[in-house]
């Protein structure tokens, strides 16, 4: 029916153009215009997201977990756009429907332009049967914001029924091995659809599940799982002693990890073309992981390895994932923390800090961040608390941040309550130390870094 | 010979299952606020399997769960677990069940796709709404307290309960949904014994009730234990409050420096 379709397109076109001009006006007045130009679009027209992904000529890719969406999509962005793409990518975190609306809006359809999109795990469902993906990278699911998901299992059965229709219509998906529900829901799909993706050195396996862990019995029978090593929360090489399900073997694997401190490492990284060293620009585990899954993402889309390895090599930190700025003379880094596997990697790293630890943690509790708190209660702070020679807690929930502190053992005269983000900051400054450790919740991010940037420290993020 | 030191032997109902809103804090608190008052302090996982042995515990706590895991929790604790856990509860014993717990204190939690046993120390049913009651809470309780007995927290749940007419409830509710979004209560007690969906670390939130909690598993008063300086504990607390919208008027002066 031409009439209809080109009365959509009209309406498609106004939609369009109407956003695009709210996302002018909002960065004249000095706004990033992340999520509401996007918002705009789809109120004017709900089927602005399939609309403008079909006109993607090299397909749309999405990567969604409860964490490390960022980091992979930046990592992978990197190497997919040193290929030769055009990648359109929400760079911002802003992974919720306007978000993604307000990315590709800025897209400039062409034969050899990519959607590149982080998703969040809720909207995850809903907005990729829109986007028709050819690829999609699962990375973890992690306890994190109960109040706005509600419970894991609820989350990964909407996931796993999402998957295998998206699979039968052609979709390929990049999954973690050692996360047992991500793998679950691999196994429901066929073979041929999944490229398998995890760790293989366990030199760094903790010797116990953390507190925060979850996922603790088989989904096919119910028995508790088993662990020949744990790697980060509930990520590992599992398996049911009782049904014997186990962790399949992934082809993409990190074969060796040296990490360096808090701000970088050297991974090998073992995969069908052969084992590649890589030197990582962000620290950790968890990075290490984010890392392989952006490998195998590129490696399933073509890009070479040796593109990949020199991509990932030079690829800066992303928005507030140990970014690094200079204050005071002194050299600070952010990490984003919003839940408690993703605080006690960013523990971990710190840990392995020689300095005392001078550190700042911001805590809100906006809906963003998710309005319950209790998550700092399972975040190993007790790891570090030796370590610390001051701690200034931030945030509208500061005075639980700094009740955390205490109770992890570091000493009242330590610890200082200063609500205001820049004005604790400013306290943290006047450390000794030379490194200064920056933990903002996401809103506490965001606050954050738009006053250093109307100073200048950071830049500005459009 | 000096009197033996004073210990609270905290058992802890199947830890690797029921712990989902960070109930370790529930544990890390009681376990520092002894530890500063010179009281040992030991801990008890009773798990899947694992006996619930009388005599070994003066206080028991039990946190929330996945309904997954909670039918796994409901199986186990049928038999041996409710003849020694009615016994505790009915004695007046201290008891903290929070969340998936306090609705395993009832007699079932039950749904269209579940059916779960409790142990029935305590006249109480659970059913699974449609919708989960999700958000900050603060509640007025009648426990001789410093803030006149409120607590505050954060309640995130499915399961309505309805209480018996004869169960009391922890308290009524200020601001929040509380037991079932509609009767205005929330919680219940019996003696010693406290369910609630006040949910998670709840006692980082409220610090006289950890207080209160201790005092009673070690047979004492309020009074009796050492004054710790509570500024930090008590600053939380109000925050709590104020994020539920039911601000704590007579608050004590507190500085954040």
């Amino acid at each position: 029916m031409p009439r209809n379709a080109s009365r959509l397109g009209v309406r498609g076109w106004l939609a369009s153009t109407a956003a695009r001009a709210v996302g002018v006006l909002l960065r004249s007045l000095g706004r990033a215009g992340t999520t509401v130009p996007g918002r705009v679009l789809l109120a004017l027209d709900p089927s602005a997201l399939s609309r403008i992904s079909i006109r993607l000529g090299a397909g749309t890719v999405l990567v969604s977990a409860t964490n490390g969406k960022t980091t992979t999509a930046a990592l992978a962005e990197a190497a997919l756009s040193q290929s030769g793409l055009t990648v359109v990518h929400n760079s911002a975190g802003a992974n919720m429907a306007g978000g993604i609306a307000s990315a590709l809006l800025h897209a400039n359809p062409g034969p050899e332009t990519l959607g590149l999109l982080e998703i969040d795990e809720f909207w995850l469902p809903e907005l990729a049967p829109q986007l028709k993906p050819k690829a999609v990278l699962l990375g973890n699911l992690f306890r994190d914001q109960l109040d706005r998901y509600g419970e894991l299992d609820a989350i990964l059965d909407r996931w796993i029924e999402a998957a295998v229709q998206l699979a039968a219509d052609g979709t390929h998906f990049v999954l973690c091995a050692d996360d047992p529900g991500i793998a679950w829901l691999g196994l429901q799909l066929p073979a041929a659809s999944v490229t398998w993706f995890g760790v293989e050195d366990t030199t760094l396996a903790l010797k116990q599940l953390p507190h925060a862990a979850d996922a603790g019995s088989c989904r096919r029978c119910g028995t508790p799982l088993v662990y020949s090593a744990v790697l980060l929360g509930h990520l590992g090489h599992w398996a049911c002693p009782s049904c014997g399900l186990t962790r399949p073997t992934p082809t993409f694997a990190l074969a060796g990890i040296t990490l360096h401190g808090a701000r970088f490492s050297s991974l090998r990284i073992a995969s069908p073309s052969g084992t590649h060293s890589v030197e990582l620009g962000v620290p950790g585990v968890y990075n290490a992981y984010n890392a392989v899954g952006a490998w195998a993402l590129a490696a399933t889309l073509g890009v070479p390895p040796d593109v990949v390895a020199s991509a990932f090599g030079s690829a800066k930190a992303s928005f507030g994932r140990a970014e690094t700025f200079t204050i005071s003379d002194r050299e600070a880094t952010l990490f984003l923390v919003k839940n408690p596997t993703g605080a006690n990697e960013v523990i971990r790293a710190l840990a392995s800090e020689a300095e005392p630890l001078a550190l700042q943690f911001l805590l809100n509790d906006g809906v963003a961040d998710g309005r319950d708190v209790s998550w700092i209660w399972d975040a190993d702070f007790e790891d570090i608390a030796d370590q610390i020679e001051m701690v200034v807690c931030s945030g509208t929930r500061a005075s639980e941040a700094a009740l955390r502190f205490r109770y992890s053992g570091v000493p009242a005269d330590r610890i200082a309550t200063i609500s205001e983000p820049r004005a604790g900051l400013a306290q943290l400054a006047k450390s000794r130390q030379e490194s200064l450790w920056v933990l903002p919740t996401y809103t506490a991010m965001l606050e954050l870094r738009s006053a250093l940037a109307d100073e200048g420290l950071v830049e500005r993020v459009v | 010979m000096l009197s033996e030191r004073k210990r609270l032997r905290l058992a802890v109902l199947y830890p690797t299952l029921l712990n989902i809103y960070a109930d370790r804090g529930n544990i890390e608190f009681l376990r520092r606020r002894c530890e500063w008052r010179d009281l040992g302090f030991q801990v008890t996982a009773v798990g899947v399997g694992d006996k619930l042995v009388e005599g070994s515990f003066d206080l028991v706590y039990m946190g929330g769960g996945q309904d997954r895991d909670q039918v796994r929790c409901g199986e186990d604790l049928q038999g041996h677990k409710t003849a020694v856990l009615g016994d505790w509860i009915g004695q007046g014993n201290p008891l903290l069940a929070v969340c998936g717990g306090y609705q395993l204190l009832g007699k079932a939690y039950t749904g269209p796709d579940l059916s779960i046993p409790g142990i029935s120390a305590i006249d109480a049913t659970t059913s699974q709404g449609k919708t989960r009651l999700i958000g900050p809470i603060a509640i007025r309780t009648d426990l001789a307290g410093p803030t006149d007995g409120v607590l505050a927290g954060f309640e995130n749940h499915a399961g309505r309960t309805v209480l018996g007419s004869g169960t009391a409830p922890l308290g009524t509710v200020l601001k929040g949904h509380g037991n079932d979004g509609s009767s205005g209560l929330e919680g219940a007690r019996r003696g010693a014994t406290i369910g609630t969906y006040l949910h998670g670390p709840l006692l980082p939130k409220n610090w006289w009730l950890a207080d209160w909690l201790i005092a009673k598993s070690l047979g004492l008063e309020l009074e009796d234990l050492l004054q710790l300086d509570d500024a930090l504990e008590i600053a939380a607390h109000r925050v709590a409050r104020t994020a539920a919208g039911a601000e704590w008027a007579d608050a004590p002066g507190f500085e954040s420096n």
